[in-house]
């Protein structure tokens, strides 16, 4: 038995992301080998070698994967993983990007953001905006699995000492190539990773009203996201949206402002450990799923909170 | 250039589905059924191609049982030229992307265009591996698509923003939300449809073997959570995270 997890970086750093899709190979068993694809990447290998649990580092450090593309990577994935039982990569725009191009390249049927491990062929998965569980069951040489990184507690990052080995085989499929990139500055702690997440709904009515939940956020050390309707009307940018078809997350404590509760919504963070739901209709369906459920005028219930905590 | 777009038959968004009681599946009986919406603006995306002259025909391909043909009308309603029915129940994305790789390898579209992810199976597989199968580059979670050159730019929302990638044709792209806003389809459209040309073919006339390379053990309703309390005020609010939660200090 033996497992590839393709590492979630920036060539800079190693995400948090690969930790918990360690966890989810520590779970199926067998040998972890990490996948560093990257360009400049030595410092990602380095914090890789590091994790706990890990026998191995590969590095292919080559200016075709500098930004991840997926036809480059997919390539490199397929040809690596080839001698792998399973091939592991975070549920994140970047995985479930390349991953499901490399298990096509495989010939496997890919199965996507699992949130659970019964045995090393037979995963959990949440289909229908998580409305439903799946059990799925595969008999594939090759496993070829996304991970939900909330369902999966993360690896230690310190303990290990795993060998790098480099490797030289380098593809350009020269089909695509990489213009630019927007990607958004925050001080606050990472959406996914966040203990505490406060988000708002098209009740905030602008962008500039945003202000109030970042102060409270600040003061909590949380970090802020948005529900669909927030980000369509242009009040923030959609790496800041949660739901089905956004980020999953899980923190201790979930706090929707101005948020109705539709189930796209709830998909993308139910299994928050706490939920608080300040809105001003005391039949908003987020009042279902809360624990503390506040029916208020957030324009006055959110200043108050930042004073009271 | 010619467009490919795939569509899927799904469950209406609008629809709360609840597990059947034999833990099979979920319980899909008199529950309304859509286009899965992602199609919808992959639909759109090839419409407004074609308004601006870049796309010359669209054709739209469902794999699915006999109903899909509604999903495809739907499309050929909304600015579709014709359409391609692949009858097939539960077909998995890997075979989803094989059928769909020989009617590329027939039809030779210029650009295809998918949905980031479906809805139910919330797979968000069936593009990226239909570009594997074809070669081509592709442009996934779009929110904006140029094309321009014989290349298409295509800008991702990714998770930690946006990334703008420029892909040689023919290429795929699978649309993220805010692409565009679909359009509804006309009465007098939807009467126009009905006449376009649709082709009802099966997995074995593209030799795709489409039994199930997964097998579904069982399905199950998630936990739930237990029932809240309301609050009456804020300060009520804070007292119960400190002190019965302990989730803030
Ligand atoms: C394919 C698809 C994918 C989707 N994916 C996602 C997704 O990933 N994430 C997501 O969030 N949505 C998603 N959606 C959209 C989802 O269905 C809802 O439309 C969206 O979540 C609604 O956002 P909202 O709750 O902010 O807005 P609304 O539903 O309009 O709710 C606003 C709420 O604010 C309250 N409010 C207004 N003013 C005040 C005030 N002054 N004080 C207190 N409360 C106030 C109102 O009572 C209301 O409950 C998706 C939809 C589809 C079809
Ligand atoms: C509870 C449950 C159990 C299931 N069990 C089985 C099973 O045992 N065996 C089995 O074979 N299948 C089963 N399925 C079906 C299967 O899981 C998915 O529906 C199928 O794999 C397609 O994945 P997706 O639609 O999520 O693809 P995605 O990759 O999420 O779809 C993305 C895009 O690809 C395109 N696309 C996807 N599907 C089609 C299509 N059919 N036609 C045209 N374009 C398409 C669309 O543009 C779509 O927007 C089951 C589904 C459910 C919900």
């Amino acid at each position: 038995m033996s497992v590839l997890v393709y590492a979630e970086h920036d060539n800079a750093s190693l995400k948090a992301a690969t930790l918990n899709v360690v966890a989810a190979a520590q779970k199926i068993g067998g040998e972890i080998t990490i996948l560093v694809a990257g360009s400049g990447c030595g410092a990602v290998a380095q914090q890789a070698a590091k994790v706990a649990g890990v026998a191995k580092v590969l590095v292919a450090d080559n200016a075709a994967y500098a930004h991840q593309l997926a036809e480059n990577v997919s390539a490199l994935v397929a040809e690596v993983g080839k001698g792998y039982k399973h091939i592991l990569a975070a549920a994140t725009t970047t995985g479930k990007n390349f991953l499901p191009r490399a298990a096509a390249l495989l010939d496997v049927q890919m199965i996507s953001e699992i949130s659970g491990v019964v045995n090393a062929t037979t995963f959990q998965r949440p289909i229908y905006a998580g409305n439903a569980i799946a059990t799925v069951e595969s008999a594939q040489a090759i496993n070829v699995l996304t991970v939900r990184g909330t369902a999966f507690d993360p690896a230690a990052a310190e303990g290990g000492s795993a060998a790098i080995e480099n490797l030289s085989t380098a593809t350009d499929a020269g089909v695509s190539s990489f213009v630019g990139e927007e990607i958004a500055k925050s001080d606050r702690p990472e959406l996914t990773a966040a203990k505490i997440v406060i988000s708002g709904g098209r009740g905030m009515q602008n962008g500039d009203n945003f202000s109030m939940l970042y102060k409270v956020a600040d003061k909590l050390g949380a970090a802020v996201g948005a529900s669909r309707a927030a980000v369509d009307a242009g009040f923030v940018p959609n790496d800041m949206q949660v739901g089905q078809t956004g980020k999953i997350v899980a923190p201790e404590l979930y706090v929707a402002v101005g948020i109705s509760g539709a189930i796209q919504h709830l998909a993308g963070m139910k299994d928050s450990k706490v939920i608080v739901a300040i809105n001003k209709d005391e039949e908003a369906p987020i009042f279902q799923v809360a624990d503390y459920g506040l029916v208020a005028d957030l324009f006055q219930a959110v200043p108050e909170l930042e004073k009271l905590v | 250039m010619k467009v490919l777009v795939a569509v899927k038959r799904v469950v209406d968004a609008n629809v709360k589905v609840r597990v059947a009681a034999d833990n099979r599946g979920v319980d899909l009986t008199n529950v309304k059924m859509a286009m899965n919406p992602f199609c919808e603006i992959a639909v759109e995306e090839a419409v407004r191609l074609k308004e601006k002259g870049v796309a010359t025909e669209i054709l739209v391909v469902a794999v699915g049982p006999k109903e899909a043909q509604e999903q495809i009308r739907t499309a050929l309603a909304l600015g579709a030229d014709r359409g391609i029915l692949v009858e097939a129940a539960d077909a998995q994305p890997l075979a989803i992307a094989k059928i769909l790789k020989a009617i590329v390898d027939q039809e030779k579209p210029g650009l295809v265009i998918t949905g980031k992810q479906s809805i139910d199976g919330d797979n968000n597989q069936v593009g990226q591996m239909l570009a594997a199968l074809t070669g081509m580059g592709q442009g996934t979670f779009a929110s904006e698509v140029n094309v321009a050159d014989g290349k298409v730019k295509v800008t991702r929302e990714i998770d930690g923003g946006l990334q703008t990638v420029e892909l040689k044709l023919p290429a795929l792209v699978s649309t993220d939300l805010r692409l565009n806003e679909p359009r509804y389809a006309s009465l007098p459209n939807i009467m126009k449809a009905k006449k376009k040309p649709l082709d009802i073919k099966a997995p074995a006339d593209f030799g795709v073997d489409v039994a199930p390379r997964v097998k579904t053990v069982k399905v199950e309703a998630p936990a739930a959570r237990k029932a809240g309390i309301k609050v009456k005020t804020v300060e009520e609010l804070v007292a119960k995270l400190k002190n019965e939660a302990k989730v803030i200090q």
